[in-house]
C-alpha cells in the first residue's frame, strides 16, 4: 500500500469511515470454477433502484474505493448503467470480472467511464488446464482477447492467479503471459469454503511442499531470506493493532443487500434493504464485536511465534468456528514460510497425542497391520 | 487580461475524507491529497466561474489575503493541478456534456507543464490491499 493511501486508511480508522467496500452485483456466473465459494442463484437480487439508492448512501459515508464484484458482473443487464451511477458518485471503481462477456465496445465504455483497474482470473497459461477449472472450453481464449481490447483501451489490468491443486505447476507460465499483454499479475493460494459452510473445496488447496516452493521463489517475493525468516516477537504496540481492516475500514455488501465485515467473512450484520447503509457500519453489534478484537485477544494465535506477521485471515477463522481463533490455511502459510510450526498446528498435535495416549489401555501397545495384498498395492 | 476557467476532469475518483479531499488520477491511478485552497478550487471547478471570482468570493474570504497575490497563487496552483489531470483549465467557458463521468468535453482546454512553485498537492501512487 502507498504511504499516502495507508495514511489516509489510518484517518478513516480514527474517523470509523468505510473507505473501501466490495459489493457483488450477483452471484450468478457463466463459468463454473471447481474452486467457487458461491452458488450461482438468483435469491432474489437488488433491484437497479436499490443499488442506486445503496451507492447513494455508501458516497455519503465516505466510502471512496468500490470493488465491483460477483459472480460475473456483466450478467447484469444494468451494469453499465450501475458504473455510470457510480462513476457520477465519482467512487473509485475497480472491477473483479472473468471478462469472458468484454469485447471492444465494452472496453470502451468501461475507458469512457474511468475505471480504476480491471482484476481478470487466469488459472493457467494452458487452455486445457484454465477450462478444465472454469469449466467452460474457450474460456481462457475469450478471457485473454478480452485483456487486450482493455489494453488497448489504455485501461489497468490485472491478473488474479488463484493456485490449486489443478494448476500448481502453471503460476510460471501465469507470470511469463501476465508479462507479455503488459499487466500485473497476483497469486493467491487461498480456497475459500463455500458460503453455506461447506468446505469440500479446500481439498484443492496445494499441499505444504507447493507453498513452499512458491514462498521460495525471488521471482515472487523478493528477498527470500527475509520473506521466509522467523518472526521477532512482536512488541506490545503490534500486539494492541487489529488483525486486518475487515469492519475497521472496509466491508462487503452481498448482491442481496447483506453486509458482512468482508467477502471472506460470513458474520451477517445487517441488510441495507431494512437499514441505512451507515447505520449497519457504525451500530450493528456484530461489527463493533469484529472491531474490539486486537491481536492480543486472539486465543490460540496470541502465543504464537508468527502472531505479527501472520496473514491470518479472521473470516477463515470464523468459518472455522471462532472469529478469535487461528486460520488453519494461515497456519499453514507461516509453516512453508519459516518452517516453524504455528501454536495452533503444536496444539492439534499434543491434542492428537493426547488422544493416542488416552486410549493407549485399550489398545495394543504394538499394533500390526496386514501388509496390503499385491492386488491392492498396485490398484 | 485572459479569465481562467477550470472544470474537474470527470475521470479522476474523488472523496472528502474528514474536509481533507482524495483524488486518484483517472491517468495513472496516482493518488493526491488536497490542501484547504486545492480543495476549494476543486470544489468550486465548476467550468464556467472564472478563477479570479472564486478567488474574490471563495479563497479571500477563507483566508483574508490581498486578491492579487491570492489569484497569482490560485492560478499557479490551477495550472500545477491541470498538470497532473486532476483540473482541466481553459481561457473559455468548459462545457461538461455528461458531468462525473468520462464524456466530458472541454471548448480549448489544455493541459499544461507543471510549474516550478511549491507543490500544493500531495501525491502517492496507489497501491493494492487486500
Amino acid at each position: 500500500m502507498s504511504t499516502l493511501l495507508q495514511e489516509m486508511s489510518e484517518k478513516a480508522l480514527k474517523l470509523n469511515i468505510p473507505l473501501s467496500v466490495q459489493l457483488d452485483l450477483t452471484y450468478r456466473c457463466n463459468e463454473r470454477c471447481v474452486h467457487c465459494y458461491l452458488d450461482h442463484d438468483d435469491h432474489g437480487e437488488m433491484t437497479t433502484a436499490e443499488i442506486k439508492h445503496l451507492l447513494d448512501e455508501m458516497a455519503d459515508a465516505g466510502v471512496f474505493i468500490l470493488t465491483l464484484s460477483g459472480g460475473e458482473i456483466f450478467l447484469r443487464k444494468d451494469f453499465f448503467d450501475l458504473l455510470e451511477h457510480a462513476r457520477r458518485l465519482m467512487f473509485c471503481v475497480k472491477l473483479k470480472t472473468n471478462a469472458v462477456l468484454i469485447r471492444e465496445r465494452e472496453a470502451a465504455r468501461l475507458r469512457d467511464l474511468g475505471v480504476e483497474s480491471i482484476q481478470i482470473s487466469i488459472y493457467s497459461h494452458r487452455p486445457e488446464v484454465h477450462d478444465a477449472i472454469t469449466l467452460i472450453p474457450g474460456s481462457l481464449k475469450r478471457s485473454l482477447d478480452a485483456i487486450r481490447f482493455l489494453k488497448s483501451q489504455g485501461l489497468k489490468v490485472i491478473i488474479a492467479n488463484v493456485l490449486m491443486t489443478q494448476n500448481r505447476h502453471d503460476y510460471p507460465g501465469v507470470r511469463a503471459l501476465a508479462a507479455e499483454l503488459g499487466v500485473e499479475c497476483t497469486l493467491d493460494p487461498t480456497i475459500t469454503p463455500m458460503m453455506d459452510g461447506n468446505r469440500s473445496v479446500l481439498e484443492l488447496a496445494v499441499d505444504q511442499g507447493t507453498l513452499r516452493q512458491v514462498f521460495r521463489d525471488a521471482a515472487l517475493v523478493g528477498d527470500v531470506d527475509e520473506f521466509c525468516a522467523i518472526p521477532a516477537k512482536p512488541d506490545e504496540s503490534e500486539l494492541d493493532s487489529t488483525p486486518c481492516s475487515a469492519g475497521h475500514t472496509a466491508c462487503y455488501v452481498s448482491p442481496y443487500g447483506e453486509v458482512f465485515p468482508c467477502v471472506q467473512f460470513p458474520l451477517p450484520t445487517g441488510n441495507v434493504r431494512q437499514t441505512r447503509f451507515v447505520d449497519i457500519w457504525r451500530h450493528s453489534d456484530q461489527m463493533n464485536e469484529v472491531r474490539s478484537i486486537r491481536l492480543k485477544d486472539l486465543t490460540t494465535c496470541t502465543s504464537c511465534t508468527h502472531v505479527g506477521t501472520c496473514t491470518r485471515c479472521p473470516g477463515l477463522a470464523f468459518m472455522e468456528g471462532n472469529m478469535r481463533g487461528p486460520s488453519t490455511q494461515d497456519c499453514e502459510k507461516s509453516f512453508a514460510k519459516t518452517g516453524v510450526p504455528s501454536a495452533n498446528m503444536l496444539a492439534k498435535k499434543a491434542a492428537a497425542g493426547n488422544r493416542e495416549n488416552t486410549n493407549l489401555g485399550h489398545v495394543n501397545l504394538v499394533q500390526i497391520r496386514a501388509l496390503p495384498s499385491l492386488a491392492s498395492a498396485t490398484a | 487580461m485572459s479569465r481562467l476557467y477550470m472544470a474537474r476532469n470527470p475521470r479522476v475518483a474523488a472523496r472528502s475524507l474528514d474536509g481533507e479531499m482524495m483524488i486518484m488520477s483517472g491517468r495513472d491511478s496516482t493518488l493526491f491529497t488536497l490542501n484547504k485552497t486545492a480543495t476549494i478550487l476543486w470544489q468550486s471547478a465548476d467550468g464556467t466561474t472564472p478563477l479570479d471570482e472564486i478567488v474574490e468570493h471563495r479563497i479571500c474570504v477563507e483566508f483574508e489575503v490581498e486578491p492579487a497575490e491570492a489569484l497569482q497563487d490560485a492560478e499557479t496552483l490551477a495550472r500545477e493541478l491541470a498538470s497532473h489531470e486532476i483540473l482541466q483549465i481553459s481561457e473559455q467557458p468548459i462545457l461538461l456534456r455528461n458531468p462525473g463521468i468520462g464524456e466530458s468535453r472541454a471548448e480549448g482546454s489544455t493541459t499544461v507543464e507543471s510549474t516550478t512553485g511549491e507543490s500544493r498537492a500531495r501525491e502517492s501512487r496507489a497501491g493494492e490491499s487486500r
